[in-house]
């Protein structure tokens, strides 16, 4: 019996780090960031682009209504290519559309919503990028979906005509 | 006096280096055991990214508001999940990193006692 003791280790060895191996292989080995929904929305106090006020953030969300909070630049490409999904959303009446200027200058801010309209009904300024992490975001752009303060949904990079209409399919 | 006002300046060159260095010694510390993100296999502190920048504001914020290091931890844990952290927790996802070793060691203990003390 106690001769058998060590070959019968090693094998039950082996087999462990066999399937520990085995069943890594099934991972991708890029890191999708986990998405973190339905936490509490952080509490926050802002400057606003188009005028001069500073909001708290339960001035800005309130309960029972929908909200798009979208990051954006004026420097970030993407970000114009989903302009025009943004553009829909808030013409659809279902969703209040709040930006978040995220690292950016007010003049180029400013004229990047002159050339391709304005969704947002408010834009909150993002100087440093401390409040985008506050929100768990990664960087530009980025979408979160609010309803009665909390994070229903939120996507990484620009949206589409696809995400549109599941966005669309949300309030029902 | 010549050399005494050398030494003079080098004296005060040393100390203000110190002094720098400790201002941000905390920050450091945490940002170096804080994954960036956007990066690949670097620390918050070694990169200089849009993203590993706003979150160094981010601790000396969050320091000043008086936040020990382990509430500053905890906090990046609930907005960005385990992987931020390079310390992670034990949980059903790493039990087998945290009793692996202890499990080797234990192990090897067992041969070890087997070969030297129950041979004798």
């Amino acid at each position: 019996m106690k001769q058998k003791l060590v070959p019968y280790s090693i094998i039950v060895i082996f087999f462990v780090i066999f399937v520990v191996f085995y069943k890594s292989l099934e991972d991708t080995n890029i890191y999708t960031p986990e998405v973190k929904i339905n936490n509490d929305i952080p509490i926050f106090s802002a400057e606003l682009l188009l005028s001069n006020e500073t909001l708290e953030s339960k001035e800005i969300f309130q309960l029972d209504k929908f909200y798009i909070l979208n990051i954006w630049s004026s420097w970030c490409a993407p970000c114009r290519d989903e302009h025009s999904i943004l553009m829909n959303l808030s013409k659809s009446n279902k969703f209040i559309v709040i930006g978040m200027n995220y690292k950016d200058n007010k003049k180029n801010a400013k004229s990047f919503l002159d050339e391709l309209g304005n969704p947002y009904e408010k834009i909150i300024i993002d100087k440093n990028g401390t409040k985008s992490i506050e929100w768990g975001a990664f960087g530009v752009p980025e979408t979160f979906i609010i309803h009665n303060n909390k994070i229903i949904k939120k996507y990484i990079g620009p949206l589409n005509q696809e995400l549109f209409l599941e966005i669309q399919n949300l309030t029902k | 006096m010549k050399t005494f006002k050398t030494l003079i300046i080098i004296f005060h060159l040393l100390f203000f280096n110190n002094l720098y260095a400790n201002e941000n010694s905390e920050r450091n510390e945490i940002t170096k055991n804080l994954r960036c993100l956007i990066c690949q296999g670097q620390s918050v502190y070694d990169s200089d990214s849009d993203f590993a920048n706003s979150m160094k504001i981010l601790v000396d914020k969050k320091l000043n508001e008086g936040l020990s290091d382990k509430e500053i931890y905890s906090y990046f844990k609930e907005k960005y999940g385990d992987w931020i952290l390079y310390d992670p927790g034990l949980n059903k996802n790493t039990y087998l990193l945290w009793l692996l070793p202890i499990l080797i060691f234990l192990f090897g203990g067992a041969i070890i006692v087997k070969s030297f003390i129950f041979k004798k």
